[in-house]
């Protein structure tokens, strides 16, 4: 890697404002590495904005809920590690330099897949500079936040105790306890234990409050569902550097794929098609795409790419084959055996850029 | 006294298939897409496809070159139809203005990096 920072440079030194941003970074490439990086990955900041991962489900509402209330003197980081998507690239933003320098990753806790290979270079961490600057402050504020939740759950955590309910947590109730009579302790066990709002007045429950409860009772009867499940999808970030001034070289897209188990020339026609581009793959493997990308944007694109054809729908396992029937590709999960037929790649209208012909 | 309501629809009457009508099912045909693409430099443009009938493509780009200060040209595609391009990375803009005017956001995509 150390090979392609000469290349890097004096195409870093032709941008001027991204050069700049990079200077001014309080946490540069270079930082102290005794003092940990930042490990908060936030939702927003890390995806940016452009991809839609879909609602969250309530599992993963009800596993986030739990790990706050557990955590309680761990750094907040934790409450919000458990996106999935989030943890798709690991390395991809500054946790790159965290992975580099502390091996034993919160992020990495539970999941039993292999690291990503590549490692981190420094002309990837710079694109990321501007995004550090964003994710200082709202780290602050998720402090703050998870304080505020903090003293809710320990407030709440009291108040079932003096109830005289086993209190703790609802990881510690017994399974026996619950397998006869599920309903017995039925309602002292919900996220909100015991004030089920329906319970105080006359009106019908809704659904949403049904399904917290029944996630309530079920994580209660099976503790281990919240830990088992912390299997991450990891992909290494990818790497791109430019060829000379208008062509950008993704390095490793067959390192991607193999990851992501699917046909380069799909994931080669996916990201053409949604970044308006063209181009071809080189002898080495590498893919020469036409104009300049940087890598934040084309993990973009390959952050809709695995939503949209790598993880399924129904169980958003990253485990699912993708198969070609009739000319329709088919989507079938590995882990839940669902099958689905996913979009066909359509580029759509392309503007005339550059010059006409004749 | 008769029921109007129930004449009016036959429910055992035979609709047909119901996904005749949809040329190509499970396309992308009934969405909105912006895309992006890159010209030379940093210079961007912005395409708008798929507009519903409903919509005068016309007027809607006058309002959108007033709206975000870019120029723009309405170009027709045979495959497509027509096709609204602006100047400039318009994309986030034109999704807002569309929510705004009342086209639900499910049917809008965003393309590009």
């Amino acid at each position: 890697m150390a090979s392609e920072e000469p290349l890097f440079d004096p195409s870093l030194k032709k941008r001027k404002k991204k050069a700049v941003a990079f200077i001014e970074d309080p946490l540069g490439a270079e930082a102290d590495p005794t003092t940990p990086a930042p490990t908060s990955i936030d939702n927003h900041t890390t995806n940016g904005d452009a991809v839609d991962l879909g609602p969250t489900t309530l599992h993963e509402q009800f596993k986030q809920n739990q790990n706050g209330d557990a955590g309680d003197d761990q750094p907040a980081d934790e409450v919000k590690e458990d996106d999935n998507f989030k943890a798709m690239f690991p390395e991809g933003l500054k946790k790159k330099k965290k992975k580099k320098d502390i091996p034993m990753d919160l992020a990495d806790e539970g999941s039993g897949t292999a690291t990503p290979v590549s490692a981190p270079t420094a002309s990837e961490d710079l694109d990321f500079s501007d995004i550090k600057k964003k994710k200082k402050s709202t780290k602050k504020k998720a402090m703050e936040d998870f304080e505020k939740e903090l003293n809710d759950a320990k407030a709440k955590d009291d108040v079932e105790e003096n109830d005289g309910d086993d209190g703790e947590h609802l990881n510690d109730i017994d399974e026996a306890d619950l397998g006869d009579d599920p309903f017995a302790h039925g309602a002292p066990t919900g996220v909100d234990a015991g004030t089920e709002p329906w319970l105080s007045s006359d009106r019908d429950y809704t659904y949403s409050e049904l399904l917290q409860r029944f996630y309530a009772s079920l994580h209660a009867s099976n503790p281990s569902l919240l830990t088992s499940t912390g299997k991450r999808y990891t992909i290494a970030p990818p790497q791109i550097l430019r060829e000379g001034n208008k062509r950008s070289i993704f390095a490793n897209v067959a390192d991607i794929c193999k990851r992501m188990h699917r046909q380069p020339e799909h994931v080669i026609q996916f990201l053409f098609a949604e970044m308006g581009t063209t181009g071809s793959v080189d002898g080495a493997g590498r893919l020469v795409i036409k104009g300049r990308f940087q890598p934040k944007q084309v993990e973009n694109v390959l952050r809709r790419y695995i939503v949209e054809y790598v993880t399924c729908k129904t169980c958003k396992s990253p485990d699912t084959l993708l198969t070609k029937e009739n000319r329709i590709f088919f989507m079938s999960c590995e882990s839940c055996g669902s099958r689905r037929s996913v979009n066909a790649i359509k580029s759509g209208f392309q503007a005339q850029v550059g010059r006409r012909k004749q | 006294m008769s029921v109007q309501n129930l004449n009016a629809f036959d429910p055992f009457a035979d609709g047909g298939d119901p996904l005749a009508a949809d040329q190509d099912v499970g396309s992308q045909q009934n969405y909105l897409h912006i895309r992006i693409q890159q010209r030379n430099g940093r210079k961007t443009l912005t395409t708008l496809q798929g507009l519903p009938k409903e919509y005068d493509p016309k007027k809607l780009l006058k309002a959108f070159k007033k709206e975000f200060a870019c120029n723009g040209t309405l170009v027709d595609d045979e495959e497509m139809g027509q096709v609204i391009q602006l100047q400039g990375d318009q994309r986030t803009k034109i999704a807002t203005f569309l929510t705004e005017e009342g086209i639900p956001k499910s049917t809008i995509k965003i393309h590009g990096f």
